[in-house]
């Protein structure tokens, strides 16, 4: 569904995509791990055009991922995004962020899109949160809201950027419970996380990414608990022991 | 002091004319300024190159011209060009077209102080660059510009008096011309004064209120 071929990216000077090769099947959570400025969020970002890339190329249902083309738009009502930050709209409630998109971008009639916006805030359990403003929210409680948004958009995968980073961990339970349930339901997923629990659990398959290039890769269980490559297990090792 | 009061009640309905036209040429020209003011943003902050620069040079052009000089350029030059004013047309065209550079950079300052995560956020979910403005940057930047705005329109209420180098008789030039005419300049300008101090009070209001309704997120 989504397919990686040599992806080349640079900011600047830096290379930090130095050819990614992958694809990601119909159905499938994905995660991605990894250290800090490995390029995880970059792949991400290149996926639904938030950056451009330099050299290969993504498509997403075959269709050719490029910022400035008007495909644009089509691939990202297809492709939602889940940030580590949330970036709620903060002057709209709970419920009319999620029926933004609805709304404006697919033009929905309005009391299906509300509807719907209601019934997807009762599936990330904040029905009753439905009128409030994003700031009188907590982290994960917003969080969920932005998943909410996210599936509003009926996309046909969703991709989170390190979505409980940025919570307090008593709140990284609550969304990685609604990720786990979306998992269940069959939604396409790629996930760039460090909660190596979340990713044996839930994924179906695992990248290790370092230095801009796959490193290893493979069903989950298998590079979570039996790394073949040094670096995995160097990586792992200090993520699940940091004493 | 006795006098003053026996010259206001004299003037006054006078003077009131002339504030009728302190009124007009500044809500003409503070309407004029904010619609180009916003246009200019716009393009400063559109991404293309072409735009972008026009744009700037725009408003550096206007920011380096003084007031004065862009009114008698509109009434007393325009003419020659084959384009004849009205006093009133070029006093609310000069200082509209004044004040849009300021307006512009005070937009551009307001869009740009939205995160970048909320543009993101709004194109994942398949907004185009005008929607984008339109629903996400545009409504937060107005909590940011308008206490700068109300600012622009304090002073722009003020600078309406440059109009009557161009002879409109607003407020000043009124005031002006019944000095000279009756030699009370102590009671005449005195008034002049009030009255725009009166005029710019409610404005200095709305501006406190603006600025504690964006101190509130």
């Amino acid at each position: 569904m989504i397919e990686l071929s040599d992806v080349h990216k640079s900011f600047g000077k830096v290379e930090v995509l130095k050819g990614i090769t992958a694809n990601v099947e119909k159905g499938e959570v994905v995660c991605i791990i990894g250290p800090s400025g490995s390029g995880k969020s970059t792949i991400l970002r290149c996926i639904n055009g938030l950056e451009s890339y330099d050299r290969g190329e993504i498509s997403v249902e075959g269709l050719k991922v490029d910022r400035d083309a008007p495909s644009i738009v089509a691939i990202r009502t297809q492709v939602s995004m889940v940030f580590q930050r949330f970036n709620l709209f903060p002057h709209r409630t709970a419920l009319e962020n999620v029926v933004e998109g609805p709304l404006y971008v697919k033009k929905e009639p309005r009391a299906a899109a509300f509807e719907r916006g209601r019934a997807l805030l009762a599936r990330v359990g904040l029905a009753e949160k439905a009128d409030v403003h994003p700031p009188q929210l907590s982290g994960g409680q917003q969080q969920r809201v932005a998943i909410a948004r996210a599936l509003a958009m009926q996309p046909k995968a969703i991709l989170f950027d390190e979505p409980t980073s940025a919570l307090d961990p008593e709140l990284v339970g609550d969304v990685l419970g609604v990720m786990r349930k979306l998992a269940d339901d069959g939604m396409t997923m790629v996930v760039v996380t460090h909660e190596m629990g979340f990713a044996r659990d839930v994924a179906d398959r695992v990248l290790f990414i370092d230095g801009g290039v796959i490193v290893e890769q493979g069903p989950a269980k298998a590079v979570l608990n039996q790394p073949q490559h040094p670096r995995t297990q160097d990586f792992l090792r200090r993520v699940l022991h940091p004493l | 002091m006795k006098g003053f009061w026996h010259d206001a009640v004299e003037f006054f309905p006078i003077l009131l004319n002339g504030v009728a036209l302190t009124i007009v040429v500044t809500i003409g020209s503070l309407l004029l300024s904010t619609v180009l003011g916003l246009v200019w943003a716009m393009m400063r902050v559109s991404g293309i190159g072409l735009l972008s620069g026009l744009s700037a040079s725009l408003i550096n052009v206007i920011r380096g011209i003084p007031i004065i000089v862009l009114l008698f350029y509109l009434y007393f030059v325009m003419p020659d060009l084959g384009v004849t004013l009205t006093a009133l047309q070029a006093a609310i065209l000069g200082l509209g077209i004044a004040y849009s550079a300021y307006q512009a950079e005070n937009f551009r300052a307001g869009i740009e102080a939205i995160d970048k995560g909320q543009i993101e956020a709004a194109q994942s979910i398949g907004m185009g660059w005008w929607l984008t403005m339109r629903r996400v940057v545009l409504p937060q930047a107005v909590r940011i510009v308008l206490p700068p705005y109300g600012n622009v329109m304090i002073m722009m209420l003020k600078d309406s008096s440059q109009a009557s180098t161009i002879t409109v008789a607003e407020l000043a030039l009124q005031g002006k011309l019944i000095a000279s005419s009756t030699f009370k300049n102590t009671s005449v300008f005195t008034l002049v004064a009030l009255m725009y101090l009166t005029m710019s009070i409610p404005l200095i209001l709305l501006v406190r209120h603006f600025e504690k309704r964006a101190g509130k997120r």
